[in-house]
């Protein structure tokens, strides 16, 4: 009897875990036979037109790209002095378990709610705009960043902190010049995982830097990236085919973001050792 | 020495940016949906059933009702696979297997949201109207999109609690001749039970919060449903479909829409925090 349940137990745990595998498969291989087809220079590098939109997708990519550097741009200096000071100066405390109780937080508010925080602030200050919507995704990607910073910086090794602090560097000397540069390949990892993120986010974005069709050039336009694209074509049901070329880059773009990260994170724990 | 002084405190301002975020938050979404409950009475708000913002009747209950409703069905579906897969990778997987299946579960994290909306109407709306009748559009669909983007969450958590768990508890259940699945079910599971706990809530939250792919394969109709084909409405959908037109009390009803949401997910990293400490004072 007991060998039987324990066939059958782990018989569904393998079929379990398939199951999980078959959906990956199915999604991805779907979006690449509808969309394969789609993607050609001109699909790239052309704008759309008429009412379907149809034609390239020009100006959602650039937006997309613009809008997400932008978040990496604004996110950077704000996730690295938070994680340096919480490595570098915090004493465990109330304060230090704020800082960390804000972060836990922040990565669970919902989209569609940074969204309309987005909305009512930025918006308000710049219009539909890359500035809003990337000051928007800054603040939603931030735990993230911010994390990867501190781990980044704990990686450290601890003689390389006392050497510099030997060698009568002051404590910012020793930060910039030993700890974040040491700590900077990983840290960069964390940042391509928000980035990531940021990449592929939608309701937080049509709500910040609109819908219309522009190729930005001033942070203070707005744009429509690829993911409003794909959620505008595939909800008003036109120009599908167009749609699934749009899943399939961006899939594409998601998916090199996630291998690069974690290449430069295998890289880093090499060179660690 | 100044410059060093006044360092620590740009330092200080930037780990701060998160809990002031969490705060602005708050108080921009109390003020700009607040409002409302000088006009609309709160109770009738979350009681009230009818939901036509155009014509001034701001009842959200079907909303909130549709939330959960989504929320339990993608953690019915999404739960015990998550766990199974977890259990799968940190148990019964050799490791060339497991580092083969991880990083694939991980990318469906990765995944964004639209693409799971996009897939959901392309291809699983069509097999739920096929099988089950009705439109596709509603619980079905929604739950099973859900369940597919919770799950990297669950598992991921799941087997890092599991491999916690001291490998001589699970040695000394094998040495007194208790059989692979008994060791897992007797001993192994119960006592990372707290940390899946944190796993399942985890997941909740990411479901509750979903905005885009759910929108996508709901149907959009604010009503409570009354059976499974019913297609019907989220707080998050609504929001999201009615931000970009509404104005006056609709904006408001909005913002205080957003408000609750952003109260229950803050509840839920509450009650994560309860449940972590209570498993690190033991």
């Amino acid at each position: 009897m007991r060998r039987i349940e324990d066939k059958i137990a782990i018989a569904l745990l393998w079929m379990s875990s398939l199951i999980v595998l078959a959906f990956l498969f199915v999604l991805l291989g779907y979006i690449l036979i509808k969309g394969l087809p789609v993607l050609s220079p001109r699909f790239l590098f052309s704008f759309p037109h008429g009412v379907e939109a149809r034609g390239g997708i020009l100006p959602m990519i650039a937006a997309t790209f613009y809008l997400t550097i932008l978040a990496g741009f604004i996110v950077s200096p704000i996730a690295i002095g938070g994680a340096v000071y919480l490595t570098q100066y915090a004493k465990p405390g109330r304060l230090v378990r704020m800082i960390r109780f804000g972060a836990d937080a922040l990565s669970s508010v919902p989209s569609i709610v940074f969204g309309l925080f987005g909305l009512a602030l930025f918006v308000s200050i710049f219009g539909y705009s890359m500035i809003a919507g990337g000051l928007t995704l800054s603040l939603m990607i931030l735990p993230v960043v911010m994390r990867a910073s501190e781990d980044a910086i704990l990686a450290v090794p601890r003689s390389f902190r006392e050497a510099s602090f030997g060698l009568g560097a002051t404590q910012w000397q020793t930060i910039k010049n030993v700890m974040i540069p040491v700590a900077l390949p990983r840290i960069l990892t964390g940042l391509i995982l928000g980035i990531g993120r940021a990449f592929g986010e939608t309701a937080a974005v049509f709500l910040t830097a609109g819908m219309a069709i522009n190729l930005p050039f001033l942070p203070t336009e707005p744009g429509r990236t690829m993911t409003v694209h794909l959620y505008l074509l595939a909800t008003e049901g036109i120009s599908l085919d167009i749609a699934f070329g749009t899943a399939l880059l961006l899939s594409i773009f998601i998916l090199s973001f996630n291998f690069l990260a974690r290449y430069m994170g295998r890289r880093s724990v090499k060179g660690g050792r | 020495m100044k410059k060093e002084k006044l360092l620590r405190y740009v330092f200080l301002l930037a780990a701060s940016v998160a809990i002031l975020t969490i705060f602005l938050i708050f108080v921009f979404m109390a003020v700009k949906g607040v409002p409302l409950f000088f006009k609309v009475p709160l109770t009738g708000f979350l009681f009230g059933t009818d939901w036509s913002p155009t014509k001034g009747h701001f009842g959200a209950f079907p909303l909130i009702v549709g939330s959960f409703l989504v929320t339990l069905g993608a953690v019915a579906i999404g739960g015990p696979l998550g766990i199974a897969v977890a259990i799968f990778l940190s148990e019964i997987a050799s490791s060339r297997v497991a580092n083969f299946i991880r990083p694939t579960v991980e990318l469906l994290a990765g995944i964004p949201s639209v693409i799971y909306g996009f897939f959901g109407i392309m291809l699983i709306v069509p097999l739920v109207r096929t099988f089950v009748g009705g439109a596709g559009f509603g619980f079905i669909s929604a739950s099973f999109v859900l369940a597919i983007m919770i799950l990297p969450t669950i598992a991921a958590l799941t087997e890092d609690t599991l491999r916690s768990v001291p490998k001589a508890h699970k040695w000394g259940s094998l040495a007194l001749g208790a059989t692979e699945w008994q060791t897992i079910k007797k001993v192994t599971l119960p006592s990372a039970s707290e940390g899946i706990l944190s796993a399942v809530i985890l997941g909740i939250g990411r479901a509750i919060g979903e905005t885009m792919a759910v929108l996508m394969v709901i149907g959009n109709a604010p009503i409570i449903p009354t059976s499974l084909r019913d297609p019907f409405s989220t707080i998050t959908s609504v929001v999201a479909l009615d931000m970009s037109y509404a104005s006056g009390e609709h904006q408001e009803a909005l913002f205080a829409l957003a408000l609750i949401l952003f109260i229950i997910s803050m509840s839920l990293v509450a009650m994560l925090r309860f449940v972590s400490r209570q498993r690190s004072t033991r």
